[in-house]
């Protein structure tokens, strides 16, 4: 392996746009961290094609005005081959217009199927659609017999987005909705709404928010005494709910989560046990506080980009675009990717595990 | 719907009641001296719940340290916001006085965003224990705090304002500095006193809120506008109206979720106060004032 300065070529670069501040910030730090490690270890490794890689990151604040500002910039000024992010879905779709017109490709970390649907010439995703989540509840619900089920989700975005799959699949599942309550994303009771649960006949409720909403919602229902099963979704896979919960509160509830959540529990010989080993340990060595699957959006976009470019022996747009599509059986943080010209997500359900909070820790559900 | 059902929303909406009428009032506190809102009365809820959390997490306080230490420091920083704020703008219109009061809040949440960070946290319960039974509704030990706090403060304040001379005095700096000041009323110290007194209600209102409902940086913002609310609707300057203000939107609010829809649970609380306030502007419990001409 020969080193790319021999070349003294320009790098290859690559945009990033994260909302590396402001409300999504828990979206955006670990995948800036990310983006900025993997650009260290490719260069580290010899660059891609001879060319050192520079990984250009701005922060969008949360906000899609600033979004739309970086990738003019990333475009027009510091002429990238490739963006990944933004951070949020609203961000994202902020966005894709101007990466359209200038024929760049686009890896979002964010999640929402609008992203890819209908299917965009140079935008993909690294994140799960939540149809994927709710596929793999209902696959569980549906096993364990569960098939009354009320739905509990908060009234933004994120909530609202879900709370239309969640109705809208049910019926695959053989799944019937008995029980459709809302909460805002700042309340601070739920217990109106779980009270009304206690009275349908559901056998499982689907909460579906982001924190502080569900650990409110699992502590209610702990004090009310309510011992029908709780689905969360992955809005709150982290340590950080089961701290805001309480170890008590969240024992015993159900959430679909990556793989990397429970890399420890995952069979030494699954295909992806050695990529997700390999980040926790070059993302934990390098950064205070853990991987979460938003870091892993990132890396599996950066990993996108980088094999396109191996593949196609080009950092030309179009040829990254190109070669981006016909990448199968990628294992990545996520899972792993199969993508084709009209899948630009490349995840099914079965990159998702169920997992169960016993003692304050996850536990894989083999 | 069975009865225990509807005992729970009962239940549920006083305790969040209680909480908007403790914010209620904190404001209240200020009206009567100074005759304006202080719109960072919610981040004087928000500070005392989080500085407890982090006397707690960093400095390895135990709770019953922590929250009166943390109730201390938010009434001295009151103090703080009079001395630095309020007392340089003697004087100016009452306007001018609350849109500063709004800069504060900006600037206190802000500083508490750098500070802490944008995560929630949690602060355990004063009492341990499970769940109370209550005719078929449960209710949580930290309610009956909640609860029972906001009466006490209730009654001290009408108490203070009723049949203490500084409790008049400071009604008296509301109706007219200017009399006040000649009747050998020192104005500028009933205010630093009201703003430490509306601190320290307001932080009480943060501790034992925390292990209720969490706290974060920004829980002062929704906090601040239904406590607000809860005074128009009990009408301005009235402890009494205050809580009772607070109560019976958390009440609305619970029944609404409980019984219509808990995607307009906001909306229906709202929509009663302002039905309220056409029928009675002067609020609940408030009187109508009149300006001598």
């Amino acid at each position: 392996m020969h080193g790319g300065t021999a070349f003294a070529n320009e790098p290859i670069r690559i945009g990033a746009v994260f909302s590396v501040t402001g409300p999504a910030a828990f979206l955006g730090e670990p995948e800036r961290n990310t983006a900025k490690m993997m650009e260290e270890e490719i260069n580290k490794a010899g660059g891609l094609l001879g060319r050192k890689v520079e990984v250009v990151v701005y922060d969008d604040e949360s906000d899609a005005t600033k979004a739309v500002t970086a990738v003019d910039r990333l475009i027009k000024k510091d002429k990238v081959v490739a963006i990944i992010g933004p951070s949020t879905s609203g961000n994202t779709l902020a966005i894709i217009p101007k990466v359209e017109e200038a024929k760049i490709p686009l890896i979002s970390c964010a999640a929402a199927k609008k992203i890819n649907l209908p299917v965009k010439r140079y935008v993909f995703k690294t994140a799960q659609s939540d149809a994927i989540f709710v596929k793999k509840i209902y696959q569980h619900a549906k096993k364990n017999g569960w098939t009354k089920v009320a739905l509990l989700s908060a009234s933004d975005a994120y909530g609202s987005a879900g709370r239309e799959d969640l109705k809208e699949l049910a019926g695959q599942f053989g799944i019937t909705v008995v029980g459709d309550e809302v909460f805002g994303p700042k309340d601070t009771d739920m217990t109106a709404q779980l009270t009304k649960i206690k009275g349908t006949a559901a056998q499982a409720i689907v909460c579906w928010g982001t924190n502080p909403g569900p650990a409110v919602i699992a502590r209610n229902r702990a004090q009310l005494g309510i011992k029908t099963p709780l689905y969360m979704s992955q809005g709150v896979a982290s340590k950080k709910f089961i701290e805001l919960a309480g170890k008590e509160n969240s024992e015993g509830i159900f959430l679909p989560a990556g793989r990397l959540l429970v890399e420890d529990q995952v069979d030494p010989k699954h295909p992806q046990k050695k990529v997700l080993a390999g980040y926790i340990k070059d993302y934990e060595g390098k950064f205070k506080g853990g991987v979460s699957a938003f870091g892993g959006h990132a890396f599996d976009a950066m990993k996108l980009i980088e094999l396109a470019i191996r593949n196609g022996k080009s950092a030309e747009p179009e040829a990254i675009r190109d070669h981006i599509e016909k990448i199968r059986g990628l294992w990545g943080a996520g899972g792993e990717f199969n993508l084709s010209p009209a899948d630009h997500s490349g995840l099914t359900e079965d990159s998702m595990v169920m997992v169960k909070i016993v003692k304050g820790d996850w536990d894989l559900i083999k | 719907m069975p009865f225990s059902s509807f005992l729970q929303f009962i239940v549920s909406g006083v305790t969040v009641g209680a909480t908007y009428g403790l914010t209620a009032l904190g404001f209240t506190m200020i009206f009567n001296t100074t005759g304006i809102i202080n719109f960072a009365q919610g981040e004087f809820v928000m500070l005392g719940g989080m500085l407890a959390v982090f006397s707690m997490k960093w400095g390895g306080l135990p709770l019953p340290v922590a929250v009166p230490l943390s109730v201390l420091l938010v009434t001295a920083m009151g103090v703080g916001v009079d001395r630095l704020t309020i007392r340089p703008m003697r004087g100016k219109p009452a306007v001018s006085l609350v849109i500063v009061t709004i800069g504060v809040s900006i600037l206190l949440r802000g500083g508490a965003m750098l500070i802490f960070g944008k995560d929630t946290h949690a602060l355990p319960p004063f009492s341990e224990g499970a769940a109370i039974p209550l005719g078929g509704a449960s209710l949580l030990p930290q309610s009956i705090w909640v609860v029972g706090i906001t009466l006490a403060v209730l009654v001290a304040m009408k108490v203070f304002f009723d049949r203490t001379i500084t409790g008049k005095a400071m009604l008296a700096c509301a109706c007219d500095r200017k009399a006040a000041s000649l009747m050998g009323i020192n104005v500028d110290v009933m205010v630093t006193v009201s703003f430490a007194f509306s601190a320290l209600v307001g932080a009480l209102g943060g501790v034992i809120l925390a292990p209720i409902t969490l706290t974060a940086y920004d829980v002062g913002i929704l906090l601040g506008l239904k406590g607000f609310a809860a005074c128009i609707l009990g009408g301005l300057g009235n402890p009494f109206g205050a809580v009772a203000g607070g109560l019976i939107i958390g009440v609305l609010e619970s029944l609404g979720a409980g019984f219509l829809s808990s995607g307009y649970k906001d909306a229906i609380a709202f929509v009663i106060l302002l039905a309220l306030l056409f029928l009675r502007p002067s609020g609940l419990f408030g009187k109508a004032s009149a300006d001598r001409v």
